[in-house]
């Protein structure tokens, strides 16, 4: 497994504590109230699954699983693999901390948009790589 | 493919199809006459999809795909797996049938059994995290 995809999936595992951390929260609360403030983490435990957890865990599998160049180098244009990891990872906190703040709509904007630019980033990486046997 | 990634995957398919059965169910024209718990369904409907489907597939696949650790111990420790899908289904499963009840009643011994769910459920991602994760790794080259 290739180094870029252990970032990956490390990153997306501790997601997915993360989000069931949250939820588990929101759940118990739900049984046994004990905070009202608790459910505005509602998006934060959807961002954190759907994002975080799932949508990273397919990139890192994406990245170590798809058919490699030929040629060295055999993960060509590497840089934007590594931008869509940081994008991501910067735009899941800033959704995150955007939703959680009154004032935070700017920053969920940001947020969302280095989310788009990591699936942008990631697809023009991937691109290359989704060929058939004949390459 | 281990018999911990088999429960995994069928378990998920099973949940996958009782969460398309409640999606049905959720949006028959009748919905109105059907008794009041179902109306809190919805939240039933998604987990049993994202978790019982998505999330148990995951892990099923993780567990068999992932780069062994060794030769002596492929997958690490298997009672940690079994732990955390044992956790994982009965906290679901708990969660399904509580709190359609919890939301039509507000009685408060099936609020504790809401809360019990979640810790089940939470324990079993803590459990598969503490397995899956020595298996992120370059592949095993017998050293």
């Amino acid at each position: 497994m290739p180094r870029l995809s252990q970032w990956l999936i490390r990153a997306a595992l501790l997601y997915l504590l993360a989000g069931f951390t949250v939820g588990a929260l929101l759940l118990g609360h739900k049984g046994v109230p004990f905070h009202p403030a608790l459910w505005s983490w509602l998006p934060a435990h959807i961002e954190f699954l759907l994002i975080g957890w799932i949508m990273q865990l397919t990139m890192g599998v994406a990245y170590w699983i798809l058919p490699r160049f030929w040629d060295k180098p055999r993960h060509a244009h590497l840089v934007y693999a590594q931008t869509a990891f940081v994008l991501l990872n910067v735009g899941i906190w800033l959704v995150v901390i955007g939703g959680l703040w009154r004032d935070g709509r700017s920053l969920l904007w940001l947020g969302r948009a280095m989310e788009l630019g990591a699936a942008v980033a990631f697809a023009r990486y991937t691109w290359g790589r989704v060929v058939g046997r004949e390459g | 493919m281990p018999s911990l990634t088999r429960w995994y995957l069928k378990s998920g398919l099973l949940y996958l199809t009782a969460a398309l059965l409640l999606g049905l169910i959720l949006v028959l024209p009748f919905r109105d006459r059907l008794p009041l718990f179902v109306h809190y369904l919805s939240p039933a409907y998604f987990h049993l999809f994202m978790v019982g489907w998505v999330t148990q597939m995951i892990f099923g696949v993780i567990y068999w795909m992932f780069p062994i650790i060794s030769r002596a111990r492929p997958r690490g420790n298997e009672m940690v797996g079994w732990a955390s899908y044992l956790l994982l289904n009965s906290g679901l499963l708990l969660r399904v049938l509580v709190e359609p009840l919890h939301g039509s009643q507000s009685n408060s011994s099936l609020g504790w059994l809401l809360a019990l769910s979640a810790l089940l459920q939470w324990l079993a991602a803590v459990l598969f995290v503490i397995l899956a994760w020595p298996r992120v790794k370059e592949r095993y080259r017998g050293e």
